[in-house]
Order: C-alpha cells, then sequence, then structure tokens
C-alpha cells in the first residue's frame, strides 16, 4: 500500500472522529448517544494508531 | 488496494509489521514524547518524578533520549495506590468517571497493584491481543475456548476480546471444573484454547486419567496460546504440551501493568517477537544500566507502552530477563526477536549455595525426563548456616518401574544444568498441589523462622 492510499484512509479516520464527536455534541445528554459514540472513538483510536500514526513513515 | 483474503494474510497489521526497524524507532520516538507529555501534564505522580530528575517532556529529541526519563518501578505504583484518586492514586491521567475498567497484579512479587483503564485502553488491550493472535494463526473460522476463571486478573480477559475482534466464536470456560471444560471442548469441538502452561499440562492429565479422554486424539484443539508462566518458552515444556494435545503451543508475554508485549508466531523461531508497533523496548545491563543492542547479553526489559492513557506505563522496570536473538525470524515481521522468550525474573533468580539459580532451569529439566509428573516443588531453606535445597517431584504410575533410572538422569540433568545437588523427595503422584493460573512452586523459606 502506498502513501497515498494511506492518506485516503487517514481521511476517512478523520472524518469518521469528526462524525462521532458531533454526534456527542449534538445528542442533547442522551446517554445512548454519548456513549456509543465514546465506543465508536475508542475504535477509531485503534485506526489512527493501526494508519494515522504510520502516514510519514510510509 | 488489492483485498488480501483473511486466509492467506499473516500479519494483523502489514503496514507497521514489516516497516524497517528505524522506522519503528521513529514510530516509538514520536509516540513516547506524546505518552509522556500526556503523562507530564495530567498526572501528579509523574509531574514529580520527572521534575525531581529536572526533565521536559521537551528534552527528548532524539531516540538515544529515552534513557533520560526515570524509570518507574513496581514498589512506586505500591506507594501511590489508595490514594486520591482512590483507589489508583496520582499516575492516573483521567478524570476517574472515565475508567470502566479494574485490574490488578496477581500479587506474586508483594502487595497487589491495581490498574485502571479506560474503553479506549481496553480497546487498546485487545488491539495488542489481536496481533499477537493473528501471528499465531487465529482466524474467523476458530473456535476458542477460554477455560480461565474470569475475574481480578486481566490474564485471558484480553483475549476474550481480541478473539472476538478478530471474528473467532469465543467460548467461555468461566466457573467451569476441568472435566466439564474438557467435556466442553469435546462437546463443541473447539479449536484453539488459551491457558498458563500448568493448567494446559493439568487438564491433558485429567483427560487421561479421570475421563479416558486423549486430547491429541479425541479432541479438536489445534493450537493453544500460553500466557502467565514461562513454559511456552521453555522446550521441554513445551515438547510436553504439544505432544499432550497434539496442538501448536505459543507463548505470549505480558503484565498487568504494561500489556500484551510480546509473543511468538506460526514459525516459532525460539522466540518472542515484541510488538514494536505498540511499546518500546529496551534492553538493559543489570549491573551498569547500559542498553544493550547486541545478542547474546542478558539483560533487563524496561518498556513503555505508547498508546495506554489512563494510567500510564513509561520506562516501566519489568525485571523481566532477556537477549536479542542473532537472526530475524522467518515469518517476515520486523519486530524483533527476543531469543528463548523471557529467560528469567532479575528478582526470581537467587543465590543458592553461592550460585546463581532460575527457576525456569529446573523446570527444564524436570519436564525433560520422560517418566517424571508435570508438577514438581523447589523449596530452599536454611540448614545452620547452609543453603539446602529439595525437590519434590512425582513419577508417573506407569514409570515407576523406571524409578532408579529416572532418578539417576534427574540428578545428572540438574548438576548438569544448575550447577546444584538437590535433595530430591519423590511424593504420591497427584498429591503435589495443582494450579490453574500462576503456579507457585519455587519456595524460598531462608530467614523465614
Amino acid at each position: 500500500m502506498n502513501r497515498r492510499e494511506i492518506k485516503k484512509l487517514d481521511t476517512r479516520i478523520r472524518k469518521i472522529k469528526k462524525a462521532a464527536e458531533e454526534l456527542k455534541s449534538l445528542s442533547g445528554g442522551i446517554q445512548a448517544i454519548d456513549r456509543n459514540a465514546e465506543r465508536i472513538l475508542a475504535s477509531v483510536k485503534m485506526l489512527e494508531i493501526n494508519i494515522s500514526d504510520i502516514i510519514d513513515l510510509v | 488496494m488489492k483485498n488480501l483474503n483473511d486466509a492467506k494474510q499473516i500479519y494483523w497489521n502489514p503496514l507497521v509489521e514489516t516497516l524497517p526497524l528505524e522506522k519503528l524507532k521513529a514510530l516509538q520516538l514520536k509516540k513516547f514524547k506524546r505518552i509522556l507529555k500526556w503523562a507530564y501534564e495530567r498526572s501528579r505522580f509523574h509531574r514529580r518524578l520527572y521534575d525531581e530528575a529536572g526533565l521536559k517532556p521537551e528534552d527528548i529529541k532524539v531516540y538515544e533520549d529515552v534513557t533520560k526519563v526515570p524509570k518507574v518501578e513496581k514498589s512506586m505504583m505500591r506507594d501511590i495506590q489508595r490514594k486520591d484518586p482512590f483507589p489508583y492514586g496520582d499516575a492516573l491521567c483521567v478524570p476517574l468517571e472515565e475508567v470502566t475498567e479494574f485490574r490488578q497484579t496477581s500479587g506474586t512479587t508483594g502487595t497487589p497493584v491495581y490498574q485502571p483503564d479506560t474503553w479506549q485502553d481496553w480497546e487498546w488491550w485487545s488491539e495488542a491481543w489481536a496481533y499477537l493472535l493473528y501471528a499465531q494463526g487465529y482466524r474467523k473460522t476458530d473456535r476458542v475456548f477460554i477455560p480461565f476463571g474470569y475475574n481480578i486478573f486481566v490474564a485471558f480477559w484480553a483475549g476474550h476480546y481480541a478473539a472476538e475482534k478478530i471474528g473467532c466464536e469465543v467460548i467461555p470456560g468461566g466457573v467451569l471444573d476441568t472435566e466439564a471444560r474438557i467435556l466442553k471442548i469435546q462437546e463443541l469441538r473447539a479449536t484453539a484454547m488459551m491457558a498458563t502452561p500448568t493448567y494446559v499440562l493439568g487438564m491433558a492429565d485429567t483427560a487421561k486419567k479421570k475421563l479416558g479422554i486423549d486430547p491429541s486424539k479425541d479432541l479438536t484443539i489445534r493450537k493453544i496460546t500460553c500466557a502467565g508462566e514461562p513454559g511456552a518458552s521453555i522446550p521441554s515444556t513445551k515438547k510436553r504440551m504439544e505432544e499432550a494435545w497434539g496442538a501448536k503451543v505459543y507463548d505470549h508475554v505480558g503484565a498487568t501493568e504494561i500489556g500484551a508485549w510480546g509473543f511468538e508466531c506460526t514459525a516459532q523461531p525460539g522466540g518472542i517477537h515484541i510488538n514494536e508497533a505498540l511499546f518500546l523496548t529496551q534492553l538493559e545491563d543489570v549491573e551498569t544500566g547500559e542498553i544493550i543492542e547486541e545478542p547474546g547479553r542478558t539483560g533487563k526489559i524496561v518498556i513503555t507502552a505508547l498508546d495506554r492513557i489512563a494510567q500510564p506505563c513509561i520506562r516501566f522496570d519489568s525485571k523481566d530477563l532477556a537477549q536479542w536473538a542473532e537472526e530475524p525470524c522467518p515469518c517476515g515481521r520486523t519486530f524483533r526477536l527476543l531469543k528463548g522468550g523471557v529467560i528469567g525474573r532479575a528478582d526470581d533468580i537467587t543465590k543458592v549455595k553461592g550460585v546463581l539459580l532460575s527457576p525456569s532451569a529446573i523446570e527444564e529439566v524436570v519436564h525433560g525426563i520422560k517418566g517424571l509428573g508435570n508438577e514438581f516443588e523447589v523449596i530452599v531453606t536454611k540448614k545452620g548456616d547452609l543453603d539446602d535445597i529439595t525437590l519434590k517431584i512425582e513419577i508417573l504410575p506407569e514409570a515407576e518401574g523406571n524409578r532408579e533410572s529416572i532418578l539417576t538422569q534427574l540428578r545428572d540433568q540438574l548438576r548438569l544444568k544448575t550447577n546444584l545437588g538437590y535433595n530430591i523427595e519423590v511424593h504420591p503422584y497427584n498429591s503435589l498441589p495443582r494450579y490453574e493460573v500462576k503456579a507457585k512452586r519455587f519456595k524460598d523459606l531462608r530467614g523465614k523462622p
């Protein structure tokens, strides 16, 4: 996989992260939204560890 | 991007598992700076430690600077816990309400240490385990049995979650007794299992003696992941397990305070890989503190978990002893190998009669002799001013006819491998203690009334 492809992946990861954060900000405190969005963000972090963190090394 | 078939892939993440070492080190440095800054800004414990050493996170500029950062020892973690914020103390880097997981160390070396994790940390635990299980051949098609009493010890919890993440079907063998677990493995045709080496051998024994089941023929377990004890990296113990189960046995090394940092892969190269995407590991000379880069020299592992946030593990003095391997692994991973896995613990190696003794060396001998049972116990005492060492063993009922030849072999091998003479006590088969989690076979009673 080349750098361009990894950058594409990273762009999608950022979008998911932004969307999950927006969900939290729009939730009105509904826990069913907040907590599930929090779990998405934890999974997003694993994608960052696997992909985003290595962009400048590939 | 070309789509890679799961069954043909050998890496969980080929992007990092095949990065050249210099790039892995660059990745580690970037992440090390990040976690150091995180801890310095959020934890009073870390700020105090680094301020006292006159160190600021921005002082770390190149990889070699990592050693400027003070090490953390388990005793330091014991000292802060039970204080504010209760019960973890001031190494905590997140608000208490963000902690979702409590685990504690087994207490093998003293008072247990408490370990908080956020949900992100828990995802990270299972991510680290996913790297190792994938490297050991776990796939979606596996049905994984976990014969583990799910409790306050982290042990196989993360293995459970990681197997699910990979897509395996997971059977939690929680409160079942050993016989019920074996029967469930048989009924459901489980293909993989995770347990301590002691329990893997104990289960095989129970299957044969109590149920008339030969695990190598009557069960379908074909891979076993071991943790908690060094057995899977001790050749004679690994061989016993593989023969008893007709399965490949793989080692894994981790710790509650650190995470799942090392694993053996399907190439079984006679060592374990460090997960260098998630951990920064250095080997340090026990006497001088010099960093060891060359193979063949034993050093102490000092390790950082690069992405763990609730209670960071930065330059943790693990006390584990290891050596770098001479050759890279044929599996193609660039994650470096530790030859023979963890070969001992700095606080385990003890002087008996003036000779350095590692309990693993005794295990290697006992498990290498046909006719001896799996269980044994070593007791060191003082007789007057002199050390006295007793080895309790069991002889398998079917090998009783060879008792004298077995004992001669045992004495000779012990003398050869450990340079010590032992009082050998033969105990009736099945009378020594059996363990499900970590075996406590070495008892140093010197200095005790």
